[in-house]
């Protein structure tokens, strides 16, 4: 095995939004027909067949099985037991974001059944079908269609079955309420009836037309969290919870800094440590023991020297070393261009240019980065926190030389990720701790391993000239973006002449997804701007923004959270408002704040944040509410004062006690203002709700003190007094 | 390996053979199966291995478990009666106060000793005292309305 991955961000390519690629594994369906019911009972098993459009970025073409049994575009499938019950199964994974619950209710609703009958089987390779990850705001728009193709594939089924028993027409036949019937007899028969005695599999291409919104019974109602009382009652067991009888408690000798490499190796004093079992591995070093503390006494007793080769810059020097080291061509997808830039700023009536700067930031899960591997023979299995576990099995695979039909990843619901829980570190030092120790090594990574070996939310260096006609119109927008990425690059203003860019670097730390990705930094850029453009014009902010949107929905957010905040609000000393707007993933949203400034300390407060949020039709308007907040706090860490900071390739604030994330103190009152599109299909809501919370604050802070902030983290030692 | 000695969690007495130095947490976790305090930080900064050592709120990941021999520990296993919730905990539900829970435990627990030495805490006295239990997922002001509920439960019942 090479070193684990998180011992070599230098040496990855430029990859800032992992989750664009688009590269499938090779797909295996492990669940043969006849496996499938033995594990889940007699009952009707349907398969539906996803259309290809649709199925293209959740799935990947079947191998290794035979077409007649399985078709080849499935992203989901489900079983109605003897007793009624609806098995449902994908392979998203739940990380706090609601989705068990969300998808529950589509199943329910348009399978006809109680909410409480429906069970989601979920992120598990032996049982799923395969999924390319859960990120990207993607679960809502892609796998709730496909729940809801293959539920309604199998109320036909259902349908079909009573009609015939009946002898009457299935147009006569009526399904609700986990029962059929038959008005003009009044016969009835329950899905349960149905299902006894069969062992019914059908793969349907489901074309069927499913339930629009406005006839929803059971999904667009803020239903509780399924499985509440285990997690109230710590009953629900996390990753780390994980105690299989005989396991071994496994941990990794992390180098000193970023890039060394192993030189000197001497373990001879830790074979003697009672229990442990110790591996070296290439450059990977690590330890089980029966307990944790004997784990770390072995560790300590090797004794090692390391060949440092630190990346050559700090958080100091960040920005200037991103703009000075970018990759002198850019990727034609990564650039979009219309009039002539150069000749409109050239004979502009107001130009404004500014550079802005966004830190590196951790996604700081609370549930730390944890595997549990088991051996059985060849075979292979993995619990793990991830958001890819097909993409985990993968890596598994590739890393310790084995098939992928050796390797089963289970994903317990977890205890979080912000798109920073998609690579398998935990799971290849468990399994590869594991395979050495032949028992069971659990892997939990300490908050400080979590804090440096993990990856980032990329830094960036964001780079604007624009200007503005005499109408107050825009008529040119340059806009480039180094290293941060090209999420939400684009403006959804009108402007004639346009540029954007997303200029690459080279990885100085290792970074990858994040909630919303580049789209916070490139909507802080833009909408930061965009305040500056309309002060500088002297028009009203929210005004201004109106005056150059088309986009009807964009519009409607922005007038929605000004009317619930009052914008716009009469001048105070020390108090200040901000607007700010944007859409991303199909989703639209705008955020109001209102700070205040203690003019002695520094201090900046928030007092308040209304942001308003469109997804077209709302599936759980509960759970929906809860991410929206959610998302806003979140963002308040990065727009105030979160901060990865590093030097000599060491991250020297890798703790909650150096690492300010919001906390109950900063916890202005929040309001979201849910606008439901019954017309429209649903959108994700896990990220875009973060992307305007940190222009809006930075533009109140101007509007309060007339100091402009251009970098994030906006205030991190509070406000430098004017 | 020290001799071995009892602590006492959920009215329940355990035998301890772990090294008396280590965490409460770990023996809980570990060596008791008792996986509802969680690790988060190590260093007393999050709140997830709250525990209640003698009624009060305490970072389990910072007290040796010899400092907890003789003192009854509460962990949210503990909370439940019968079956029956505690109200802090049916609070947390009836709010839909946690998204992904891992924080949850240490939240209950930090609520559990709040409202018993202030049944009847304001909106700040609640942000105080919670201060140091992290909510990654940004739930606070449903957590902040959960202490509010349960002690309005709590009130109505001791009436």
């Amino acid at each position: 095995m090479n070193g684990p991955t998180s011992n070599q961000p230098e040496k990855l390519t430029v990859e800032p939004e992992r989750y664009e690629l688009t590269s499938g594994p090779i797909h295996h369906f492990e669940v043969a027909r006849r496996e499938f019911f033995k594990l889940l009972g007699a009952g009707i098993a349907v398969f539906a067949v996803a259309k290809k459009s649709q199925a293209a970025q959740e799935t990947a073409p079947s191998h290794g099985f035979h077409p007649q049994d399985l078709p080849t575009d499935i992203a989901a499938w489900l079983h109605i037991g003897e007793d009624g019950t609806v098995t449902a199964f994908c392979g998203k994974v739940e990380i706090g974001q609601n989705i068990r619950t969300s998808l529950a209710q589509t199943v329910a609703d348009e399978l006809r059944v109680p909410f409480e009958s429906v069970r989601m089987v979920m992120g598990d390779t032996a049982l799923t079908p395969f999924d390319a990850g859960t990120f990207g705001s993607r679960t809502t728009p892609t796998m709730t269609p496909q729940l809801r193709r293959v539920a309604s594939a199998a109320r036909d089924l259902l349908i079909e079955a009573a009609a015939k028993e009946w002898n009457v027409s299935p147009n006569s036949v009526k399904a609700a309420n986990a029962k059929l019937t038959d008005p003009a007899s009044g016969r009835t028969l329950t899905y349960a009836a149905l299902a006894r005695g069969k062992t019914l599999a059908q793969n349907l291409p489901a074309e069927d037309p499913v339930t629009p919104p406005p006839g929803w019974t059971v999904a667009g109602k803020p239903l509780p969290k399924v499985d509440a009382r285990d997690f109230v009652t710590g009953r629900h067991q996390y990753t780390p919870d994980l105690h299989p009888a005989g396991m071994l408690y496994g941990k990794v000798l992390r180098p000193p800094s970023f890039g060394a490499a192993l030189a000197v190796y001497d373990d001879s004093a830790a074979k003697m440590v009672t229990g442990a079992v110790i591996v070296r591995d290439g450059d990977f070093v690590a330890a089980a023991a029966p307990t944790e503390r004997e784990a770390n006494a072995a560790l300590a007793a090797i004794r090692v020297q390391w060949k440092e080769d630190p990346p050559k810059t700090s958080s100091r020097e960040i920005f200037s070393y991103l703009k000075n080291n970018a990759e002198p061509k850019t990727n034609d997808r990564h650039r979009q261009q219309r009039g002539s830039v150069e000749a409109a700023l050239a004979g502009a009536a107001h130009r404004l240019d500014a550079t802005y700067n966004i830190a590196y930031i951790a996604h700081a899960p609370l549930e730390p980065r944890a595997a549990l591997a088991e051996w059985s023979g060849e075979k292979l299995t993995v619990w793990t926190g991830s958001q890819r576990p097909f993409g985990v099995r993968g890596e598994l695979a590739d890393t310790l030389h084995i098939p992928e039909s050796d390797v089963r990843v289970i994903v317990p619901d977890t205890g979080s990720a912000y798109g920073g829980k998609h690579t398998g570190d935990a799971a290849i030092e468990a399994a590869r701790l594991a395979r050495a120790a032949h028992r069971p090594v659990k892997v939990v990574w300490t908050r400080e391993e979590e804090f440096t070996w993990a990856y980032f939310r990329p830094a960036g260096v964001i780079e604007v000239k624009s200007a503005i006609g005499p109408d107050g119109k825009l008529v040119a927008w340059d806009f480039h973006n180094y290293h941060s990425g090209s999420s939400g690059i684009e403006t959804p203003y009108a402007v004639p002449n346009l540029r954007t860019e997303y200029h690459s670097v080279p990885l100085v730390l290792r970074s990858g997804s994040y909630r919303g990705l580049a789209a916070t930094a490139n909507h802080f850029a833009r909408e930061t701007h965009m305040d500056a453009l309309a002060h500088s014009a002297n028009i009203d902010p929210l005004e201004f923004r109106l005056k150059n949107l088309e986009d009807a929905r964009l519009r409607a957010v922005l007038e929605a959270a000004a009317k619930t905040f009052g914008w716009p609000r009469a001048k105070r000393q020390n108090v200040g408002f901000g607007i700010a707007a944007g859409n991303e993933k199909g989703s639209y949203v705008a955020t109001c704040a209102e700070i205040a400034v203690d003019k002695n300390s520094g201090a900046v407060r928030i007092v308040r944040l209304v942001t308003a949020f469109e997804c077209g039709a709302i599936v759980n308007p509960d759970g929906l509410r809860n991410q929206v907040i959610g998302a806003n706090i979140q963002g308040l860490g990065g727009a105030l004062f979160e901060a990865i900071e590093f030097e000599n390739g060491r991250i020297t604030n890798p703790r909650f006690s150096r690492y300010r994330v919001p906390r109950f103190r900063d916890i202005p009152d929040i309001e979201a203002v849910l606008l439901d599109r019954k017309d429209i299909a649903p959108a994700g809501a896990g990220e875009t709700p973060i992307m305007a919370v940190a222009p809006a604050i930075g533009n109140a802070i101007f509007n309060a003190t007339a100091q402009r902030l251009n970098n994030l983290p906006l205030v991190p030692n509070g406000l430098k007094k004017a | 390996m020290p001799d071995a000695s009892e602590i006492e969690v959920n009215g329940k007495r355990y035998p301890v053979h772990y090294h008396p130095e280590t965490p409460l947490l770990y023996v809980l976790r570990d060596e008791l199966a008792l996986t509802g305090a969680k690790y988060g930080c190590g260093e007393g900064q999050c709140g997830s291995c709250t525990v209640l050592i003698g009624g009060q709120p305490r970072r389990s990941c910072q007290i040796p478990v010899s400092a907890a021999v003789g003192k009854p520990v509460t962990t949210i296993e503990g909370l439940e009666k019968d079956g029956r919730l505690h109200p802090v905990q049916q609070a947390f539900i009836d709010a839909g106060a946690f998204q992904c829970a891992y924080c949850t435990p240490g939240m209950i627990i930090s609520s559990v000793g709040l409202l018993q030495s202030n049944p009847s805490p304001s909106s700040d006295q609640i942000a105080q005292f919670l201060q140091g239990n992290i909510c990654r997922c940004g739930t606070h002001p449903r957590i902040v309305e959960a202490v509010h509920q349960a002690a309005k439960t709590m009130q109505e019942r001791a009436r």
